[in-house]
């Protein structure tokens, strides 16, 4: 028999992984030794956010996408990936909050920002061409291999709800969930 | 020129995101938001010189006619409350801006007070240009959202006490408002305002009864209708002047006018209504006794918009065209009266370190400006001759004397509510500007938003309040223009033809 065992109770975890899996993330995503031992954090919810995290952004684009004609668009899309990043929230233990928000290497705020600003200089910028506000266009182009694709203006206005949402909830993790946590930790700090 | 009418929502919208973006300057968003709101209120006046002189505007969003699509409608009416709301926020915004500068600093920004000011400007533009109750709806709830974070931000026990207060009424009438919207539209098939005013009189007259009675309730807890007013004296009082005023002078004065709108629109009646000169002379008393029985300044001042909201459902239910003319004009004289008075109380609390009446005393020595800029909107608001209150009031009793004996009979309650007025504010006076002069109180809770018992006040903070002193002045003096303006829009209301006309390129009613 020259197939080896590859039972992951066998092997030494780490190396193996990387072997099979060959995409080990630049960054560490739920970081372990960081957060103490028995902060609330489990097993089977950390190995779960780790799969689900990037499907479901890629499922949040996808709502985006699709939200001009079928169920989804900026909200819900916005919504969504705003959920994958709390997954990540919960599954890292509590205190993991401000530390997502800040290797992210974004700023919740300038993202919200940013999104309302474009959203509502794309509801203004049609009465510059005379029309009402918000009046949406739409672009035909012909795509090599895709084949005809129609992109319609409001979709950079669903562009704009999104980053807002996204912005939103990584900005009610940092302040309302990790800064709660904090607060409640350092007002125990003196009883201890 | 119908585009116009969508600036007024849309620029503070784009102010509150970029005052978000330029989070670390202060300057910049003091810039921003002062430049949006003078925008918006010249918007406003060519909205009003258009619609006064050519009917209403109308924008249809995105290009979708009414009734499937959404429209935003400028008449003399929501045009005229545009620009006297938008004065007055600029004005409070100023006001805001000094005393932050006093208090924290002049490089302070704010990554919540800013922002969410223009949202609640927005809001409040969206709910008097809105032409669909469901749009109504959004522009209440961006208000609320912002009010709730306006009023509890840096905050301690009792104001979290008070806030709850608030919130908790607001997300009833909320639920109210959506289940009201929803049997509206189960029923008509239609949420657009002008379309309704077709739809409604098809209905049984049973279900057109409910449906106007859950209006009034919802839009009665908004506007502090009594018994609906218990949390407005409850919440008001604790958040910061430029809050208080700014909620006060705007906030209540939006329901009411969507009450007028869709009492006039969308459940015309032909006779005065006996329920809502009942709930009219209610509200004119309990407020106003109610006012007497206060120590705290705020929660005077807060009963006696109580009673003034009272005026004007007063001539909504005397339903003529005078009597809801003298309701437009008493709105714009107390939108500005009320947040005049709140920014004053603000002045004052920060020179005697408390609302107590009681514990103030010889203000008008120690600071005889602060006296003469409380004394004119008190006596505004009292209604004495030649003050734009005296105007407002007078539309308003010429309009009811002759509307039947019901209405004879409020019109009586309003000139004892307007004497108790008068006697709260002689109170007032008598007991905070005369007398011994007594030294300032300290500061009860120096880590909250509210700053008291100081005398560090920014001379703009005095500006901004004579400004506001200032426009109800003009007011009076500019009554007969006004008045001719609001009789045209009482006019437009109970004709209810050009509003439809121009939402629905249909012929009039009647």
């Amino acid at each position: 028999m020259s197939v080896p065992e590859r039972g992951p109770l066998s092997e030494p975890a780490s190396e193996q992984s990387a072997l099979w899996l060959g995409d080990t993330p630049d960054e560490e995503w739920t970081p372990p030794g960081k957060t103490p031992v028995g902060a609330g954090r489990t097993l089977m919810l950390e190995m779960a956010a780790r799969v689900l995290f990037p499907t479901v952004l890629v499922f949040s684009a996808y709502l985006l996408l699709v939200g001009h004609y079928g169920p989804g668009g900026g909200f819900s899309g916005g919504l969504v990936a705003g959920l994958a990043f709390v997954l990540r929230y919960i599954a890292g233990g509590g205190s993991e909050g401000a530390e997502i928000v800040a290797r992210l290497h974004i700023r919740p705020r300038q993202l919200a920002g940013g999104g309302l600003t474009l959203a509502v200089l794309t509801a203004l910028a049609p009465m510059l061409f005379g029309q009402p506000a918000l009046t949406s266009a739409k672009l035909s182009a012909q795509v090599p291999v895709i084949g005809e694709l129609d992109l319609v203006t409001s979709l950079v206005l669903d562009v704009g709800v999104y980053l807002l949402i996204v912005g939103v909830v990584l900005e009610l993790i940092r302040s309302l969930g990790a800064g709660i946590e904090r607060d409640a930790r350092d007002a125990e700090e003196p009883a201890r | 020129m119908s585009s116009l009418v969508t600036l007024p929502v849309l620029l503070p919208i784009l102010g509150s995101a970029l005052t978000v973006l330029a989070g670390r300057s202060a300057r910049v968003q003091r810039v921003i938001g002062v430049v949006v709101l003078t925008a918006v209120s010249a918007v406003a006046v060519a909205l009003l010189a258009v619609a006064d002189r050519s009917g209403p505007v109308v924008a249809e969003m995105g290009g979708w006619p009414a009734p499937v699509g959404i429209v935003l409608v400028a008449d003399r009416l929501s045009a005229l409350l545009l620009l006297i709301s938008t004065l007055v926020t600029l004005a409070v915004l100023v006001y805001a801006i000094d005393q932050r500068i006093a208090d924290y600093g002049r490089e302070a920004a704010s990554t919540t007070f800013h922002p969410v000011f223009l949202l609640l400007s927005a809001g409040v533009s969206l709910a008097y240009l809105t032409g669909d109750l469901f749009n109504l709806f959004v522009a209440f709830e961006i208000m609320l959202a912002a009010s709730y974070v306006l009023i509890t931000r840096r905050t301690n026990a009792s104001r979290i006490r008070s806030g709850m207060t608030y919130v908790t009424v607001s997300l009833t009438s909320s639920l109210l408002f959506l289940t009201m919207i929803a049997l509206i539209y189960g029923a008509t098939g239609t949420v657009n305002m002008a379309d309704l005013a077709g739809r409604i009189g098809e209905l049984p007259t049973g279900l057109q009864t409910v449906l106007g009675l859950l209006t009034l309730v919802v839009f009665g807890i908004k506007a502090a209708i009594v018994p609906l007013h218990f949390w407005l004296p409850d919440s008001y009082p604790d958040a910061p002047a430029p809050v208080t005023a700014l909620f006060a002078g705007l906030l209540t004065k939006v329901g009411i006018y969507a009450l007028l709108r869709t009492q006039t629109l969308i459940f015309p009646d032909d006779r005065p209504s006996v329920v809502l000169l009942v709930l009219a002379g209610l509200t004119m008393i309990v407020g106003a006794l109610g006012a007497l029985a206060q120590d705290d300044l705020n929660r005077l001042l807060s009963f006696l918009l109580v009673s003034h909201i009272g005026f004007m459902l007063f001539g909504l239910a005397v339903f003529d065209a005078a009597a809801v003319a003298g309701t437009a004009l008493y709105i714009v004289h107390h939108i500005t009266v009320q947040a005049t008075l709140f920014l004053v109380s603000g002045l004052i609390t920060r020179r005697t370190g408390t609302v107590s009446i009681e514990a103030m005393g010889g203000l008008a020595r120690m600071s005889p400006w602060l006296a003469v800029l409380f004394a004119v909107p008190a006596l505004t608001l009292a209604g004495i001759p030649p003050t734009s209150g005296f105007v407002a009031k007078l539309a308003l009793l010429q309009a009811g004397a002759g509307a039947g004996a019901a209405a004879t009979l409020a019109a009586g309650v309003l000139i004892v509510a307007s004497l108790l007025t008068v006697y709260a504010m002689a109170r007032v006076w008598v007991r905070v500007f005369w007398g011994a002069v007594r030294p300032p109180l300290p500061d009860p809770d120096p880590t909250d938003e509210l700053v008291v018992g100081t005398a560090r006040t920014a001379k703009p903070m005095y500006v901004a309040t004579g400004a506001l002193v200032g426009v109800s002045i003009a007011i009076a003096v500019a009554a007969g223009p006004l008045s001719a303006i609001t009789a045209r829009a009482g006019h437009d209301l109970l004709d209810r033809g050009p509003y439809r006309t121009a939402v629905l390129d249909v012929e009039p009613l009647r």
